[in-house]
């Protein structure tokens, strides 16, 4: 009898796309709602971000029972914080939290693809990307899931200074107005949805900036 | 409470039945700045004084927030206090990760009891020198509960605890049973002037106090200086017209040594 291999996996994906994008005074964070596993839909209407502090919030991919755990953890963490400090957590330090809480299971990994946003400190726009171990970077903008190759060479063609080697001498990138970031992320997904089976039905968009937090909604291709 | 040669232990019964650690330990309340705590059937309010070592130093945080639905206020080994308002804050988070819902009231206080009995069964222990008042809120309605170093329990209308805490006890006793059907508003004031009973004299001012509420519809908080001293304020004037509440609470005042004689143990009360 031939050798047998396991084929029971403690993992699925669950597919879907994430982006954030940081501004000078907002940042814009957004994820498409549809839930699948194999070739099949779960649901159309699941969100995948997470609002973890008052002016941090988190949107994921991957394997979602996972995903939910992890916010879970990060959520739990964050009242004991608040005990402590009498204080919400800020950005980065929430950033720092969850690069840490990944690398805890670095030998049974979180399936979680995990873009950060919020405003830092100073009320200016961040945004953190993650591995599923929890390797991270502040960056300006970022997608993670299923649709990020098609999502991230676009976001770069329209978001990423130029270099300085080239000629003739370009000013950095005009910083994007809230409204056209949130324009922009609209545009990415909708185009994404095209050429993803896994991305669709609805975009969850949520934007933080001084006056808060506000979420918006729109409808994506359901093929 | 004389020393005897009983009381070394927390594990040596004296020939009557009692464990004078554990008495010693609830002494240790009685020495503390005093704690209130009333409820409605929709709010409980915690109110505490704030004694300061000296004038140059803060003084210590009496008044905790477990959780939106749960606070405490202590009285006694402020330390203890600290260490037990950690234990519950961690109970609440841990049950809400497992059950998505709020932590019974009635529960915590089952394990905080259960907790303070354990110090009480243990030779290299010693009981927590700390008395709890809890208040929170939950399916049932508005609770209060107080902890005893004992590992006793009991559900209270209101109550006080600590230094001068008699006189309070006396004011609320004369009051609780509008306390049920008291708006909110009417319910903090009630609370300062409980607090301002165990001041004798000295005047009430939101810097000498704390007090916190929660109820249905407003998670605990503690209330900031200035909605407590215009709290204090409004009703100073009429405060003025009642008559001195502190009658000849001589009785009173040998109060918390009375009880502790011969016979009954505290801890059975």
């Amino acid at each position: 009898m031939p050798k047998q291999q396991a084929n029971w996996s403690p993992y699925d994906n669950n597919g879907g796309s994430c982006v954030a994008i940081a501004g000078a005074d907002y940042c814009v964070i957004a994820a498409d709602t549809r839930m699948s596993t194999g070739y099949n839909i779960l649901t159309r209407d699941y969100s995948k971000i997470c609002k973890l502090a008052d002016k941090c919030v988190m949107a994921s991919s991957g394997f979602q029972a996972d995903v939910k755990a992890l916010q879970k953890h990060l959520a739990a963490r964050h009242l004991i914080y608040q005990h402590q400090h009498n204080k919400q957590m800020s950005c980065p330090a929430m950033a720092q939290l969850l690069s840490n809480t990944l690398y805890y299971k670095r030998f049974f990994p979180y399936y979680s693809f995990n873009v950060l946003g919020g405003l830092d400190n100073e009320g200016k726009g961040c945004v953190f990307t993650y591995d599923a171990v929890g390797s991270y970077e502040k960056v300006g903008y970022s997608s993670q899931g299923s649709g990020s190759t098609l999502i991230m060479p676009f976001l770069d063609n329209q978001l990423k200074s130029p270099s300085p080697l080239l000629l003739p001498v370009q000013d950095a990138v005009t910083p994007l107005a809230e409204a056209e970031a949130v324009d922009l992320v609209k545009t990415v997904f909708a185009s994404a949805s095209e050429r993803d089976i896994y991305t669709g039905d609805k975009l969850e968009i949520v934007v933080i900036n001084a006056d808060g937090i506000r979420r918006e909604y729109m409808d994506l291709r359901k093929d | 409470m004389f020393r005897n040669q009983y009381d070394t232990d927390v594990t040596t019964w004296s020939p009557a039945g009692r464990l004078f650690q554990v008495e010693y330990a609830m002494e240790a309340v009685k020495q503390g700045s005093a704690a209130i705590g009333l409820r409605s059937k929709t709010h409980i309010v915690l109110g505490c004084v704030n004694k300061a070592n000296s004038e140059l130093s803060s003084h210590q945080k009496k008044i905790f927030k477990v959780d939106d639905h749960i606070g405490v206020a202590i009285a006694g080994l402020t330390a203890d206090g600290r260490v037990l308002s950690r234990y519950m804050r961690n109970e609440c988070i841990n049950y809400s990760f497992t059950y998505e819902s709020p932590l019974p009231v009635g529960r915590l206080v089952v394990q905080l009891a259960d907790k303070a009995q354990v110090c009480t069964q243990r030779s290299w222990k010693r009981p927590y020198g700390v008395g709890l008042l809890v208040a929170g809120l939950d399916e049932s309605g508005a609770h209060l509960y107080y902890n005893c170093p004992s590992g006793n329990y009991f559900e209270y209308q209101a109550f006080a605890i600590g230094s001068r805490s008699q006189a309070a006890k006396t004011y609320l006793e004369r009051r609780f049973e509008n306390f049920a059907d008291s708006s909110r508003d009417d319910l903090v004031k009630d609370a300062l002037m409980a607090i301002r009973e165990t001041l004798q004299g000295e005047t009430l001012k939101s810097s000498i106090c704390t007090v916190a509420v929660v109820g249905v519809g407003e998670p605990f908080h503690i209330l900031d200086l200035e909605t407590v001293q215009q709290m204090i304020d409004a009703f100073e004037i009429v405060g003025e017209q009642e008559g001195p509440a502190a009658e000849p609470d001589a009785a009173a005042a040998a109060d918390q040594g009375g009880s502790t004689e011969e016979g009954v143990a505290p801890m059975d009360i």
